[in-house]
């Protein structure tokens, strides 16, 4: 603490005073209160896709995950998750991206599987997010990964097989490389614009 | 013929009509002036004055006790304003409210600052009420010494205020080919503007003691949806907020109260709401916000990943989609913004996109931040395609759909659709969505 107390008022002190502590108007001191990781472990739900830094113990099949999905789960997204009042479908799409039909799934859209499990603790289900043990959010996370043909129906999840799937579209994704348009300022005679109305 | 017209005539020309004692507002003996000089309008608004409104009677509102001043209250607009609202989609209608947007009213924003009632929404899992007593905020990860701060805490460090705009990626995703929205709000709404206060992140960073190998932060907001985005450090040691208030007042609930990230320029949903945890590490998250959505499709089957920044946009904000215009001198104004800097020029085109003029700026116009641009027109009742252009400081100009469409897929759901939007004006004054 008394490091960043030191820190912090010596990046304040160029402005207005010269020296921080000799001045009524110093900054106030560092208020942040020292916390310890283990302490932090509930609010620590993070999974990291490349290489499922965060998974914790426990683990589920897809068999199992049937049964937790269609007591959790169905009643948004559909039996099997193909799609319910609440969502679209959860299956299928693999392939789809170089179509003008794209069907964006878990299966055919995640890079990293351990991403699915990350994103059923911290969000699902909609009602009563993080209220699944880790071993129903394996289990559901396998059966989304088998409905899309990923695993098998008996393949065990848990941190280190999720992260060892190869997702179909691991290699999908580029880095933002705008700007990528290159507009011309034409002020006149320039090139009318596209319209949906025929102008005269 | 040129339709513009010079903005000291028309100036001179209102002063004339305010000195003949007749309205300048839009009602009958204002539209029977019009019909009357339409005419003379087209060549210099000659025949202006010549009318007269009838006798003023004195209001009812000089004759009468207005209401009492309450011992205490929340001011709220006139009952005449009460149109003036956020609205929900009507094109692509979500089949529940929880994960979900509401639309900024443009048309009807006066200056560039949203009020605080309409700032867009944006939800992934509904709007928590979040005690600020009870809610806390951690660094933590790869810092030298993790730590949580109470509401308190951060409200005892010194503060600054700036003035952003904040738009959602997601912004004009029903318009890219065909028309689907009728107004600038459902458009063009997933945009706000206002004057943020907070601390900025790089003091609460600088605290914990960045690990130099640190590159980027998981930002977690304490909703039902602990909605989280990986951002690179540089970016949130360069000029990203930890934000309590905006508008002098603290935020709504449905804006992240009481804390949020905010990340200047770049799109809304990494600014995450109900801050509650930053974790420091060496490599970004890939989460399901950044791979399966808020990613943008390319034409060779791949997505572009991490796309944060917000590039230059501009729109007609009146006359705009389901509004009527009447033959006679118009005031064209609309909004710019740059993710990348500051607006340096607005072009606005009369004629579907053969000539341009440039527009007035309104000043003050700051880095990242709306700035209304204003032409005056004198529309001579011939049916025409309006549209604006603009070109930030780092000398980029707003593409055409087209211009997007020759590098980018855009088919399916689409992010960063910036392109020039162009409304049409038929025989009748009506002003009609018209992109293709």
């Amino acid at each position: 603490m008394a490091l960043a107390t030191t820190l912090l008022l010596a990046g304040c002190a160029g402005n207005t005073v010269s020296s921080a502590t000799a001045s009524p108007h110093a900054r106030p001191a560092a208020l942040g209160t020292p916390v310890v990781e283990p302490d932090l472990v509930a609010w620590n739900i993070d999974v990291r896709g490349p290489d499922g830094q965060g998974l914790p113990p426990g683990s589920g099949t897809a068999r199992a995950g049937k049964a937790v999905f269609d007591a959790q789960c169905a009643s948004c997204h559909g039996a099997a998750a193909a799609g319910g009042p609440m969502f679209g479908t959860m299956v299928g799409g693999i392939g789809s991206f170089k179509t003008d039909k794209r069907v964006l799934t878990p299966g055919s859209m995640y890079p990293y599987a351990p991403a699915l499990f990350d994103y059923i603790r911290r969000a699902m289900p909609l009602t009563a997010p993080q209220s699944l043990s880790n071993d129903q959010t394996y289990a559901v996370t396998a059966y989304l990964l088998h409905l899309n043909g990923l695993v098998e129906q008996d393949a065990e999840m848990n941190a280190a097989s999720l992260a060892a799937i190869r997702m179909p579209n691991r290699d999908g994704f580029i880095v933002d490389d705008r700007p990528d348009t290159n507009a011309v300022r034409c002020m006149q005679d320039c090139k009318p614009l596209r319209t949906s109305v025929a102008v005269p | 013929m040129d339709q513009k017209i010079d903005g000291v005539r028309l100036v001179a020309a209102a002063r004339a009509e305010l000195e003949a004692h007749s309205s300048i507002t839009h009602n009958p003996s204002r539209r029977a002036l019009l019909a009357k000089t339409a005419a003379a309008a087209v060549t210099g608004l000659a025949g202006v004055g010549v009318a007269r409104a009838e006798p003023l009677a004195v209001p009812e509102s000089n004759k009468a006790l207005g209401r009492p001043l309450p011992p205490e209250e929340y001011g709220m607009p006139s009952k005449y304003e009460s149109h003036v609202k956020r609205r929900r989609t009507d094109v692509l209608v979500n089949k529940q409210n929880y994960s979900d947007w509401s639309f900024t009213p443009l048309h009807q924003q006066l200056g560039t600052v949203t009020p605080n009632g309409l700032i867009y929404e944006r939800h992934h899992n509904g709007v928590p009420d979040i005690n600020p007593d009870q809610h806390r905020f951690v660094i933590h990860g790869m810092v030298r010494q993790p730590l949580v701060f109470s509401m308190s805490d951060l409200m005892k460090y010194p503060s600054v205020s700036r003035f952003h705009f904040m738009e959602c990626s997601g912004n004009g995703l029903t318009d890219w080919l065909k028309p689907a929205a009728r107004t600038v709000q459902q458009t063009h709404g997933l945009l706000s503007c206002a004057q943020w206060t907070g601390i900025p992140v790089s003091t609460l960073l600088d605290e914990a003691g960045v690990s130099p190998s640190a590159t980027w932060a998981l930002a977690e907001g304490g909703d039902g949806a602990a909605h989280a985005r990986s951002i690179p450090m540089k970016k949130l040691m360069e000029d990203a907020l930890i934000v309590y208030a905006a508008n002098g007042e603290m935020l709504r609930p449905e804006n992240g109260y009481p804390l949020r990230l905010f990340i200047p320029g770049w799109e809304g949903n990494v600014s995450i709401k109900w801050l509650r945890r930053l974790k420091l590490g060496d490599q970004p998250w890939h989460l399901r916000s950044e791979t399966a959505r808020y990613t943008d499709p390319m034409p060779d089957g791949k997505w572009r990943q991490f796309s944060f920044e917000m590039e230059a946009k501009s729109v007609i904000t009146s006359p705009s989609g389901s509004m009527k215009i009447r033959p006679g001198p118009i005031e064209i104004v609309g909004f710019a913004w740059s993710g990348k800097g500051s607006i340096r020029a607005v072009d606005v085109t009369l004629d579907g996109g053969r000539t341009w003029h440039q527009a007035q700026l309104e000043g003050p116009v700051m880095d990242k931040c709306l700035t209304r641009f204003r032409l005056q027109w004198n529309w001579t009742g011939g049916p025409t395609t309006i549209a604006s252009r603009c070109v930030d400081s780092t000398g980029y100009v707003q593409p055409t759909v087209e211009d997007i469409q020759k590098v980018r897929a855009i088919t399916g759901f689409v992010q960063h659709h910036n392109g020039v939007f162009p409304w049409f004006i038929n025989e009748a004054g009506e002003v009609k969505n018209a992109i293709a």
